[in-house]
């Protein structure tokens, strides 16, 4: 079957496979930010979510986790009340 | 006031040399002032890669440490008259020039001449941080494989963070009838991944290593597919617009790939 794809010119191409793993560790590896930028980063989110809310940013958590085929922005921001009239 | 360029790459044996080689080269046949820096010190390439090797007599450390003058230490090409090579010195190593003493002697060479292309060592280590700490502008180089286009990538990341704006890439050893069969990535794939502009694509071609025997840049000749993917090169770096070289290669048909995959690759 495989010799009939590659015959016919549909070989599953391995260019799709290095691209395919390129995406994902490259996603890994720029998530290794410097710790300074994950500070303003993380001032930047206080500065544009407490427009909108009042947080503890004592107890605010922001990380970027490595998952298996990802990488996620988990964050926990506790909110103390919502602005008045927003 | 010139400018410099550094060419680098993160992973080894890419193509920074004779991208630089080649690129110098381009840019003195087109009637520019320019000096080429080795800063691989301790393996020092471009001397060789150029056809100069027999004439070093000073190197780069000993102008940053002040045992000759810079000028004694340049050497002028006889071949392009505009045209000077810096070689890096062959037996110290990297800690020997630091990067302030690089910034320095890159902007005194800056004063002279139109261009400065410095030839970066492979890693992101000290050495890759006095080649790049004195340019204005980067050359990225990368093949289209999976290891080079990452540390490409890593690179471009240090370069952003250095404030060098805007670095280049320059895709190298593309071989055509591989990526017509899917076989490799290709301009699009590895601009994708990148997300970067590109200055130009060079095939994988055997004239470049005829010119590295003979120690003339394949810029040079006029019969070579690199050589003139590399003066398409040259011509973006003025500032000219030139249409991508076409790459394409002729149909193997079924026949040619019942062939192939009969008697095995290439
Ligand atoms: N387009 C090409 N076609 C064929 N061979 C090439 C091409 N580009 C480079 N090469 C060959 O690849 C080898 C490595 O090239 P080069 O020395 O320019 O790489 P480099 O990035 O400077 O290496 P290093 O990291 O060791 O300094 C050389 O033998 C060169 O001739
Ligand atoms: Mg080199």
């Amino acid at each position: 079957m495989d010799f009939f794809l590659r015959l016919f010119g549909k070989e599953g191409s391995s260019k799709n496979i290095a691209k395919e793993r390129l995406r994902l560790v490259l996603v890994h590896d720029r998530a290794s930010v410097s710790p300074q930028v994950m500070q303003s980063f993380r001032e930047e989110i206080i500065g544009v979510i407490s427009k909108y809310l009042d947080i503890d940013t004592q107890r605010m958590e922001v990380d970027l986790t490595n998952e298996e085929d990802a990488v996620a922005l988990t964050a926990s921001i506790p909110v103390r009340s919502v602005r008045r009239g927003l | 006031m010139g400018i410099a360029i550094v060419v680098t790459s993160g992973k080894g044996g890419v193509g920074k040399t004779t991208t630089s080689a080649n690129v110098g080269t381009g840019l003195a046949i087109s009637g520019k002032s320019v000096v080429l820096v080795d800063a691989d010190i301790g393996l020092r390439n471009l001397d060789v890669v150029m056809g100069l090797e027999n004439r070093i007599v000073y190197d780069l450390v000993d102008v940053v440490q002040g045992y000759c003058r810079l000028k004694q230490a340049l050497i002028r090409d006889k071949r392009y008259e505009n045209l000077c090579l810096l070689p890096a010195a062959q037996t110290k190593d990297k800690t020997a020039v630091s990067p302030d003493q690089m910034k320095t002697l890159v902007d005194e060479l800056k004063q002279e001449f139109d261009y400065v292309i410095v030839d970066c060592p492979a890693g992101i280590e000290q050495g890759f941080k006095n080649a790049i700490i004195g340019a204005d502008e980067a050359i990225v180089v990368t093949t289209p494989e999976v290891s080079a286009v990452r540390d490409a990538d890593r690179v471009i990341g240090l370069l952003e963070a250095e404030e060098i704006k805007e670095p280049k890439l320059i895709l190298n050893r593309i071989r055509p009838a591989m990526v017509k069969r899917g076989d490799m990535m290709d301009i699009d794939d590895v601009l994708d991944i990148l997300a970067i502009k590109l200055l130009g694509v060079v095939p994988d071609d055997d004239s470049i290593v005829v010119s590295t025997n003979r120690g003339e840049p394949a810029v040079t000749q006029n019969g070579s597919k690199a050589g003139q993917a590399y003066r398409n090169i040259v011509r973006r770096i003025m500032g000219e617009n030139v249409p991508l070289m076409s790459l394409s290669v002729p149909d193997e048909g079924l026949f040619g790939r019942l062939k192939r995959l009969l008697v095995g690759e290439r």
